[in-house]
């Protein structure tokens, strides 16, 4: 059943843009990237937009629909009002380049700061034994798909470029969370770091990160609180404290 | 006018999916300077996509798996077309290149003893995939690109640049590899953001750029499976073999349309799904072709107690090799079975409780959840064939994965030809461009010592730029999104699973058409990140990459792996002792018949003879191999 629908797509660059009226065919089952993808090929050749695998996977499909940090190829048209009009815009956290694709290469910068998996060096390869259980912890934050939807919506940055600087984000916090509870990396106080270094503690746990997730990751109980906690845990606790100090242990296991 | 921006490297890689980032990371390890281009935004490449698993006969799970069977399955996946040397590399490095992704930080599934966990695949006789979910995919691309950012912090401390060793240049297009002489010099090609062109001086190139899926309708693959680096190969005077073997998987949604060809992993039936006609009837075990019969259940109690105890009993015919499901859908759907949609049902449902189905299937479950508006835990899911996978490829040395006859090129990953040989199994893609990716990285670097490579001339430079900004020279003419669309008509339509002589004359004559008429391909808009600009030149690699597979197709009067002809429909023995190779002139793709690669006499005994009989011609069989 094909029927027209009304959209309002944000088209202009750093300089300056705004939301164009448009009319397009839209088709029963259809996803928002189905009818951007008609747009281009029936009216505007040049509309610029990020897009890979159009199955909810790669995570290069990020924008704002209706004001709400999304995947265009997971989001079906038929979820809005028939005679509603839909807005499409940029992500709003990050600048833009083009029409609906923006300059992401913050995420890309913050990844460099994460320190590396380091992998007990006796342990030769095909010996390492973990068990389902223990990986299962970490493997639900590499689900992430690296859409950076969770960077945009969090309103650490998304109004305040100057916070930037100092706060890395949700998606690596998981990625911080991920190593830290990895059964055999070997690099200790991760979650300090992720204190001092990275900004965790400008986080305060509005779960928005959790609600925009594609992957259903469930960002701020399983990653950030947990490791709040537990560096409150040791900065707090006089005789884990003084344990550290006289043992030289470099920090929490 | 603007200065070109320029680089020198050792090596350039074409493609960040598998294949380029482990063979960037080789090749970094060995000393080299390295620049990693992609089209998309790193760690995006369709990679991603793939589910199931990477084959490796590690032998955790069961402990009679090894190279030798893992070799053996392998060819009779691609019906002994494949080239026997990568099919031998590939089956005995592979347990290598899984066990050091987990040295890189990778988190596989695990055996209850703790290792790395293993899964059953159509055509593996043990089960042999190394997984996550199903998104095994993901974690590897993630891990190497990990792996990278590790190798750039490391540059970072050492000396004081991240990017001094590896630089990924993203949404970057390359648009001509470049010669000096008879060798290679570099590449050329532009910022997709801005357009400004981009000039790569390096004595090596490693094309790593997948598929080519987006020349057909209905495929599985992404927009960047525009068989770039096939056509980029082509014309830099390298050969395509095996062109005209697709792999049509056979299980990608059918419904809505616009979801139309997205893959449903074969773990849905690894883990005991079953495929079934609108009358009910579990059709497979109609469908097994006698080189099969003694390893695969013809009825449905043995097949079932397959999953329970694999060694008395043969496995359920869902698992054949893909061509063979894919060819057994297309007859139910076309003999009136089909379903509502034009596929069949894959149900899952009824073998698995739910909450098992969410935990093995998680990215399935989702997908077909919040795209289709099914939930396979309750009902059974509708699948027909999607184009994902070419066979065919850069035809390579398969020690160092150099293209032959071009100096400093070199191939690994699914644009390279000859390992699966007509039809790839499950789970080999993976494994493929691990191997291949690192011998790649090892290929260049061995290379490099040795060339220093030269500069590239003006007059290259000058036919390289001129190249990019026509068609914003055309006015009022072809529009590239209709050219594209009409291209997949004719591939869909005469040169899709089932192919026929008269139809592919017809297609070879239609593309000829459409080529002719993407000269005048007009742009609107300027250079800034414009689909428009960019479809234009996967255009021009998608004509090729077309034209070669459908002369390939015509020449090959047999049915064999991912080439099915009608008219005719049985494998010949005398088919197989060749392979076919395609050039391009400057003007239109040659295909030639050339003598396959025998296979040596210590693999040649690793079957039994009357396994080889249904392959081999008796002269073949009573030489018994080469040394």
């Amino acid at each position: 059943m094909s029927r027209k629908l009304k959209l309002r797509i944000w088209r202009g660059d750093a300089t300056d843009g705004g939301l164009k009226n448009v009319e397009v065919e839209v088709n029963e089952g259809e996803v928002v990237l189905d009818v951007i993808h008609r747009v281009q090929a029936t009216q505007m050749g040049d509309l610029a937009v990020r897009w890979n695998c159009k199955a909810g996977k790669c995570g290069s499909c990020s924008m704002e629909i209706n004001g709400k940090p999304r995947l265009a190829c997971m989001t079906q048209v038929a979820s809005f009002p028939e005679d509603e009009e839909i807005t499409i815009t940029p992500l709003r956290a990050f600048p833009v380049i083009k029409d609906l694709v923006t300059d992401v290469s913050f995420n890309y910068k913050k990844a460099m700061e994460i320190p590396s998996y380091e992998h007990p060096a006796e342990l030769k390869p095909g010996e390492a034994r973990m068990a389902q259980v223990d990986v299962e912890r970490s493997q639900e934050f590499r689900k992430c798909i690296e859409c950076f939807l969770c960077q945009d919506v969090c309103h650490v940055v998304r109004d305040h470029e100057e916070n930037k600087k100092s706060f890395a984000g949700p998606r690596f916090f998981i990625r911080i969370a991920e190593l830290d509870m990895h059964p055999l990396d070997r690099l200790k106080n991760r979650k300090q770091k992720a204190q001092e270094e990275h900004g965790l503690g400008m986080c305060n746990i509005t779960k928005c990160c959790t609600e925009v997730c594609p992957e259903h990751i469930r960002i701020t109980d399983n990653a950030i609180i947990p490791m709040k906690e537990r560096v409150v845990d040791v900065k707090y606790d006089p005789v884990r404290w003084l344990g550290a100090k006289i043992r030289k242990r470099e920090g929490i296991v | 006018m603007k200065t070109l921006e320029k680089h020198r490297y050792d090596v350039v890689v074409i493609g960040a999916g598998g294949a380029g980032l482990r063979a960037a990371v080789e090749a970094r390890e060995a000393g080299l300077r390295v620049a990693i281009v992609c089209k998309s935004l790193f760690g995006k490449a369709h990679t991603v996509m793939a589910e199931g698993g990477a084959a490796a006969s590690m032998g955790n799970v069961n402990d009679k798996d090894n190279w030798q069977v893992h070799f053996r399955d392998t060819m009779r996946g691609g019906k002994f077309l494949n080239n026997y040397r990568m099919a031998e590399l590939h089956a005995k490095e592979s347990p290598d290149r899984i066990w050091e992704l987990e040295v890189w930080g990778a988190l596989f599934d695990r055996t209850k003893e703790g290792k790395i966990s293993q899964r059953n695949f159509g055509g593996h006789e043990y089960p042999r995939l190394a997984h996550v979910g199903d998104r095994t995919g993901l974690e590897l691309i993630r891990t190497m690109q990990q792996r990278i950012v590790a190798l750039q912090q490391i540059d970072a401390k050492e000396n004081g640049d991240a990017e001094s060793h590896i630089k990924v240049f993203a949404e970057l297009t390359i648009t001509e590899i470049l010669k000096e002489g008879n060798k290679i010099a570099g590449a050329y090609g532009y910022w997709r953001e801005n357009g400004n062109e981009v000039l790569f001086e390096a004595p090596a190139v490693i094309i790593a750029t997948g598929g080519v899926g987006k020349t057909f309708k209905i495929t599985s693959n992404s927009w960047e499976g525009t068989g770039d680096g096939h056509a980029l190969a082509l014309k830099s005077g390298a050969n395509l073999i095996d062109m005209e073997f697709l792999q049509f998987h056979p299980t990608g949604m059918v419904w809505p349309p616009s979801v139309r060809g997205i893959l449903v992993t074969e773990s849905v039936r690894g883990e005991g799904g079953i495929l079934t006609n609108s009358l009910g009837e579990r059709f497979m075990f109609k469908y097994i072709p006698s080189v099969f019969k003694e390893m695969y259940a013809d009825n449905e109690e043995e097949a079932d107690r397959w999953y329970l105890d694999q060694d008395n009993n043969r496995r359920p015919p869902e698992l054949l090799p893909r061509d063979e499901v894919a060819r057994a859908i297309n007859s139910e759907v076309k003999a009136g079975r089909g379903t509502q949609h034009g596929g069949v049902f894959l149900d899952v449902s009824k073998r698995l409780p739910a909450e098992v189905i969410k935990k093995r299937l998680p990215s399935m479950w989702h997908q077909f959840f919040e795209l289709a508006g099914v939930d396979i835990t309750k009902e059974a899911m509708e699948v027909g064939p999607t184009c994902h996978y070419v066979m065919g490829g850069v035809e390579v040395e398969p020690d160092t994965a150099a293209a032959v006859g071009v100096p400093g090129l070199f191939a690994a990953g699914e644009v390279a030809g000859g390992m699966h040989g007509s039809n790839r199994l499950g789970g080999n893609s993976l494994s493929d461009l691990l191997v291949f990716g690192r011998r790649a990285g090892m290929g260049a670097a061995a290379y490099v010592k040795n060339n220093s490579g030269s500069s590239v001339s003006d007059s290259a430079i000058a036919a390289a730029a001129a190249r990019i900004e026509a068609p914003f020279t055309k006015t009022g003419g072809e529009n590239a999104y209709s050219l594209h669309a009409e291209l997949q008509e004719v591939t869909h339509n005469l040169v899709g699973i089932i192919r026929t002589g008269k139809e592919v004359e017809e297609a070879i004559e239609k593309i000829a058409t459409i080529r002719a008429r993407s000269a005048n391909v007009a742009v609107v808009g300027d250079r800034k990140f414009n689909p428009g600009f960019h479809l234009a030149f996967d255009l021009d690699n998608m004509l090729l990459v077309a034209e070669s597979t459908a002369k390939s197709a015509l020449l090959r009067e047999e049915s064999r792996g991912g080439h099915t002809r009608d008219d005719f429909p049985g494998m010949n023995s005398k088919w197989r002792q060749v392979n076919h190779v395609s050039n391009f002139d400057g003007n239109k793709v040659n295909v030639k018949a050339q003598p396959l690669v025998t296979l040596s006499k210590e693999l040649f005994e690793l079957f039994d003879v009357h396994e080889l009989e249904k392959y081999m011609t008796q002269e073949e069989i009573v030489k018994g191999g080469s040394n």
